[in-house]
């Protein structure tokens, strides 16, 4: 079973959550870090880093004196990544998503496939359990494809629980796309209900069961929670603002590890998804 | 006309909470919201919409079952798999990359240009706003980013403001990129948190990758003192400015929960000051 940690912002506790869903479901878990582009559970969770692998994309590489000027290669790309300057065939590999559309197109065999790198994917050990996590390359745009290759090193017959980016667009999709169940966390602020909505419509387009956490479940107002109910999202936990609880976090200690009353917790949380889960299967 | 794009590397550091602020802070702005993926300034600002455009911007393959002879040859050719074993395109999987819609030899791939969101030209209480909304699921949130930007500047240059707020996008990627190029500055608002800190060492080196000149500020800095002087000697070492300290004030989230800015809200509470400070700062930064 894959468990996927998601919010429509950052910053909302997903992280905490992640930790201490995965520190709480014991050793036979794997805990990966899709948040490439600020990859932080590390910080948490402090793996003994065994290996790394560079994680690259397929980009173009025109060997000219091939290339007749036929302009195919142009005409098929719909990111101009591959243009003609002053009847050269230059490409732009920043730009280019690795479609492979200008290497089948040409006619002259004059494109090969070269790679760029986009980030790496570093594999460790924390207490037993198995944790990744992707580091987005700094300057590179495209996270998208770094977050694909991290869910694919994920063992789908164990339990995995999964940090997915903030937001609602490609990143998040990479992220949570046909996992089992999103735990979505939310604050219980305008800010926070706003892009709870966003969040769950991503969820249906999807078409993924989720259920919420209400993290700093009283500073705010109800509005999170009568959405909830509305949309008939079961609320988990309800987390309450504890300036202890801020404190640890800043200073990196997981939630379930600072405050030992929260395992259990945690671990009522997991049997929750595991019904949840199972009823829906029904 | 200067701009100042606001990011903070990870969410939650207090962001747009400071964007509203520093709003109102200063002297006929004008408002960009770049946080096209959870856009949440106009929950303060409450701006009134004067125009709606929609933002158009990739492609989406879907196949025509009336012309489709089953060859595979789009299946075949699909990098993403978005194409089924009975040929149907999964929208959210199609990349737009128009490969099978140009070798298709039965026309049977239709390829429409998408509708991924909308864009608002908008008047708030403390200056015109640009905000936009990015369609769940969507991509090329980083086009729309640019769109908010490039209009933000329009209006900048048309009405004489002399500078441009841009509340920015989380990350480091796509949306981040195009948000800070060619800005005159970016304050990082980071908190002193493990994640803070290491997000903000990111988004620094991104803003040196662009040759952006960047700020820091760290907001909640009271919550882990030992933390904040750590970030401060980062950011000393990085050749970065650390424009203030903000400390840990629950009116920052009831002034939210009200729709309110921080000095709407309550303007002796103890962020106040703080904030006050580090937009002079700011400003002496930036001229
Ligand atoms: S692989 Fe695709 S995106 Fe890249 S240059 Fe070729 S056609 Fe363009
Ligand atoms: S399609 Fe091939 S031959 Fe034609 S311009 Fe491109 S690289 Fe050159
Ligand atoms: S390439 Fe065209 S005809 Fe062939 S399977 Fe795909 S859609 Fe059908
Ligand atoms: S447009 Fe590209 S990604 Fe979309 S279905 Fe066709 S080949 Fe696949």
């Amino acid at each position: 079973m894959i468990i996927s940690v998601a919010s429509g912002k950052g910053g909302t506790g997903k992280t905490t959550v992640a930790t201490s869903l995965a520190l709480s479901l014991g050793k036979d878990t794997q805990l990966a870090d899709c948040d490439v582009e600020a990859p932080n559970v590390h910080l948490f969770v402090h793996p003994e880093f065994r290996n790394e692998e560079i994680i690259t994309v397929p980009v173009p590489k025109v060997d000219e004196s091939r290339c007749t000027g036929c302009g195919k290669c142009v005409e098929i790309c719909r990111f101009n990544a591959i243009v003609n300057i002053a009847d050269t065939i230059m490409t732009f590999p920043e730009l280019c998503h690795g479609c492979g559309g200008c290497q089948a197109v040409c006619p002259a065999g004059a494109i090969e496939e070269g790679e760029r790198i986009i980030g790496v994917i570093q594999h460790g050990l924390c207490n037993g359990m198995d944790f990744l996590h992707g580091r987005l390359r700094i300057g590179e745009a495209m996270a998208p494809p770094l977050i694909r290759q991290v869910r694919s090193r994920i063992n789908p017959d164990k339990t995995a629980v999964i940090d997915a980016p903030p937001g609602t667009s490609c990143p998040v999709i990479a992220a949570i796309k046909d996992t089992d169940f999103v735990v979505l966390v939310a604050e219980p602020t305008p800010f926070g209900l706003n892009d709870l909505e966003l969040a769950i419509e991503t969820v249906k387009i999807l078409k993924i069961p989720a259920g919420l956490i209400i993290n700093r479940s009283d500073i705010g107002d109800m509005g999170v929670a009568d959405y909830a109910a509305r949309e008939n999202i079961p609320v988990l936990m309800e987390i309450p603002y504890d300036r202890n609880i801020a404190e640890a976090y800043c200073r990196g200690e997981p939630l379930v590890e600072a405050f030992p009353q929260w395992r259990r917790r945690f671990v009522r949380l997991c049997e929750d998804i595991d019904e949840l889960v199972a009823e829906i299967a029904l | 006309m200067k701009e100042l794009v606001v990011i903070s590397g990870k969410g939650g550091s207090g962001k747009t909470t400071m964007v509203a602020a520093m709003a109102q802070l200063s002297d006929n702005p004008v408002l960009c919201d770049a946080d096209v993926d959870a856009a949440d300034l106009h929950l303060i600002l409450s701006p009134g919409v004067i125009e709606t455009h929609d933002f158009m911007a990739g492609h989406t393959a879907s196949i025509n079952p009336e012309r489709c002879n089953e060859c595979g040859k789009c299946i075949e050719l699909c990098r993403w798999n978005a194409i089924s074993g009975d040929f149907v395109v999964d929208p959210v999987e199609c990349e737009g990359c128009g490969v099978c819609y140009y070798f298709c030899e039965q026309g049977a791939i239709e390829f429409p240009e998408n509708l991924s969101g909308h864009w608002y030209i908008s008047e708030s209480r403390f200056g015109p706003m640009v905000h936009a909304r990015l369609g769940v699921a969507e991509e090329n949130s980083g086009k729309l980013v640019t769109r908010v930007r490039q209009e933000g500047a329009k209006i900048a240059e048309a009405g004489s403001h002399d500078l441009v707020i841009t509340d920015g996008p989380p990350g480091t990627g796509c949306p981040v990129i195009a948000a800070i190029g060619g800005a005159a500055g970016v304050l990082i608002v980071t908190e002193p948190s493990v994640s803070g800190r290491h997000d903000m060492e990111r988004v620094i080196e991104v803003a040196r990758h662009f040759s952006v000149p960047a700020m820091v500020c760290i907001n909640k800095y009271d919550l882990n003192e030992a933390g904040a002087d750590d970030i401060q000697r980062l950011v000393k070492k990085n050749n970065v400015t650390c424009v203030g300290l903000v400390p840990f004030d629950p009116a920052m989230t009831k002034s939210m929960v009200q729709a309110k800015t921080l000095f709407e809200y309550d303007p002796h509470a103890p962020a106040c000051e703080a904030v006050r400070k580090v937009w002079e700062q700011v400003l002496n930064r930036l001229a």
